[in-house]
């Protein structure tokens, strides 16, 4: 008996939603196993990572805290991918968005008004955009692959941010500490609910979400971007320029990635520390992709990778399971996601009987978002 | 400048470029047969971690470069599965390698943080190994000669032998060699696994030959590094050869500005440290702007290939 991949007439929607589901659940039972195998308490690992944060009231407004700057990264990214641009340094472009908020921020220092702040926002926009000016202009002028200039840059942003918190920008009253000097109250995100964590970041990430879901579903931007990526030639048909659309969606891309800096800065952290980069950018790849490179399925996706960042700091203090674990997990989901789309492309089928001879042949779309929700 | 230090100068270069040249010898091969596996650095990761705990645990290196090559090919072969035989995006699959290869390192490196390893040395005679002058020639791990010979050897077997001429046949259109009856997945996966255990030997080289100890993340985006220098070379692996030396050269750069001295000295090393990335997206203008990019890249570079019946 054989089985026999058959490829579906039209994307199967179902599976579209299904998947996603399903690439969470077998990561959490091969996750149990494959940890049980290498000598720690997997069932546990899996119940704390995925289970505690949920569970546990006091762990719910970590949640909203983490979910916030990767959902912001990721409807970006999202864009992106729909065009076919594959801006993977949204790392360094929350670095830029987070120092150009400092810069803002240090300049400011001795002033007050409510200005401070919304200025700060648009330093990290404008930020994180600039970092990406340099792809964006290299892939439209000269076809350079914008993969490997973002990702360049997101090394070359961390030695940047080094550079200025252990030197000009180091306060001259932290002992010896690399970091700036704390943000004073006009310079930093209100919590919006009050005795929690939970700060104006989130109402932003919510905001951007359903924006972000207007404007590509209702606009003649959205339908734009989802050409170029689908169907190049179509869109140069239709009148749509690509460099345009790249430039576009670049600089959407990390125009938001700039501004998650910017919040992270002004929130939680409350000053520009070397560790500022959390592997943010990173992550709210996989959450594009764990939503379907849709802001709504986003919304979702963050709040599943920030529930396994913040169970993975439970399971590292309760069972001493090391945090790169959660790296392990969070690749597993991505692989075991794009593993199942051949789902949502194929119909599984059984044969019995010996295989017709001479297979035809066919090539299936290079385009990135062949499966995704439209 | 000395012949003391110019020789040092050129110990450092080797040793930079070693790691880059091995990555990139395979992901050469890997996308000469159509693939393009983003997953580089974390598959040189696998192999360091894996490298560098087998060095440790046995005593041999010759062991630990085996199993370093073999934990590359282990992790890329998660790669192949996904993308060739259920035609998922390369490009995200790659991505996910990189994130796996980055939190497996990280997870049972930590076992090791802080235990020294021997280095992997030269196997001449030591009246040649540290000879002042002759060293030069033989001082080397011999990973550095394995690299030389497998430049040597991905060239021959590419152009010269038949299984070459399939894989080359299979990347640049995989319709007409599947139709002539050439078994594409097959030979797509067997370019994946020596892509893999090539990552896998050069992320070895940092603990064996650079820094005989475990650092997480030690390979600092040389796998990126790899893949922009595959597109330098243009797919050729002397061009290759040329390439991840100059990556050295540029990679140890602040070295030779602080024993050279004058203007540069007072540059600040977050600049210098930058200076590979930087190099890298400058010569990727070069080339772009010499030629035209799709001129020379195989061309069924990066697309799925979904044989139905």
């Amino acid at each position: 008996m054989l089985i026999k991949l058959e490829k579906r007439p039209t994307p199967s929607r179902r599976m579209l939603y299904i998947t996603p589901v399903l690439a969470v659940i077998v990561t959490m039972a091969l996750g149990a196993i494959i940890f049980s195998l290498i000598g720690f308490d997997g069932l546990r690992a899996v119940r704390e990572i995925f289970l505690t944060p949920l569970l546990n009231p006091l762990k719910w407004q970590d949640l909203a805290v983490k979910a916030s700057p990767l959902i912001i990264i990721a409807v970006g990214l999202s864009i992106g991918y729909r065009g076919n641009v594959w801006n993977i340094g949204a790392e360094g472009q929350y670095v830029l968005g987070g120092l150009a908020a400092t810069g803002v921020a240090l300049w400011t220092h001795q002033m007050s008004g409510p200005w401070i702040l919304p200025l700060m926002g648009l330093a990290g926009i404008l930020g994180g955009m600039a970092w990406a000016v340099i792809p964006a202009f290299l892939r439209t002028r000269y076809k350079v692959n914008e993969i490997l200039t973002t990702l360049m840059l997101t090394y070359v942003s961390v030695y940047l941010l080094n550079f200025l918190v252990f030197g000009p920008w180091k306060s001259p009253t932290s002992f010896g500490q690399p970091q700036t000097v704390r943000f004073s109250a006009d310079q930093s995100l209100p919590d919006i609910i009050p005795g929690t964590i939970v700060h104006g970041g989130t109402l932003v990430a919510v905001v951007v979400a359903v924006l972000a879901w207007f404007v590509m579903s209702r606009t003649i931007f959205g339908y734009q971007v989802k050409t170029v990526g689908t169907a190049p030639a179509a869109a140069r048909y239709g009148g749509f320029s690509g460099n345009r659309t790249i430039w576009l969606v670049l600089m959407t891309s990390a125009g938001l990635a700039g501004l998650a800096g910017m919040l992270e800065v002004s929130g939680p952290y409350g000053r520009m520390v070397p560790q500022f980069p959390v592997n943010y950018g990173f992550t709210a790849i996989i959450v594009a992709f764990l939503g379907r490179l849709h802001p709504i399925g986003i919304v979702f996706a963050g709040l599943v990778l920030s529930i396994v960042v913040v169970g993975g700091e439970v399971a590292q203090t309760t069972i001493g399971l090391p945090f790169p674990a959660v790296g392990i997990f969070q690749s597993m989901m991505l692989f075991f996601l794009l593993a199942s789309d051949v789902l949502v492309r194929y119909r599984v089928r059984r044969v019995n009987t010996s295989p017709p001879a001479a297979p035809a042949p066919a090539r299936t779309e290079a385009a990135p978002d062949a499966g995704a929700a439209s | 400048m000395s012949i003391e230090l110019t020789i040092a100068i050129i110990i450092t270069l080797v040793g930079a470029s070693t790691p880059i040249l091995f990555a990139a010898l395979g992901e050469l091969v890997v996308e000469k047969s159509g693939v393009l596996n983003l997953g580089v650095e974390g598959m040189m990761l696998t192999g360091a971690v894996v490298g560098f705990a087998v060095t440790f645990e046995t005593g041999s290196p010759w062991l630990g470069v085996v199993a370093a090559a073999f934990a590359g090919a282990a992790a890329s072969m998660i790669f192949a599965v996904v993308t060739l035989t259920l035609s998922a995006n390369q490009v995200a699959t790659g991505l996910a390698l990189t994130i796996f290869g980055t939190g497996f390192s990280a997870l049972f490196g930590k076992a090791y943080t802080g235990k020294p390893l021997a280095l992997f040395r030269s196997v001449f005679p030591p009246e040649l190994a540290t000879h002042p002058y002759l060293k030069v020639i033989f001082g080397y791990s011999p990973l550095v000669y394995f690299s030389f010979i497998m430049v040597v050897a991905v060239w021959w077997l590419l152009r010269r032998t038949r299984p070459g001429l399939i894989l080359r046949a299979v990347g640049e259109n995989d319709l007409s060699a599947h139709s002539i009856g050439y078994p594409v997945i097959a030979v797509r996966y067997a370019a994946v696994a020596f892509g893999g255990a090539m990552a896998g030997i050069g992320g070895a080289c940092f603990p064996l030959v650079l820094t005989p100890q475990w650092v997480e993340g030690l390979t600092a985006g040389r796998g990126w590094i790899a893949l922009a220098l595959v597109v330098f070379a243009a797919w050729r692996p002397y061009r290759l050869l040329a390439g991840a030396y100059l990556f050295g050269l540029v990679g140890t750069m602040e070295l030779y500005a602080k024993a050279a001295g004058g203007p540069f000295r007072i540059l600040p090393s977050e600049l210098w440290a930058s200076m590979p990335y930087l190099a890298t997206i400058l010569v990727l203008v070069l080339i772009s702007i010499r030629r035209n990019s799709n001129t020379s890249a195989p061309a069924c570079l990066g697309k799925p290939f979904v044989p139905t019946s």
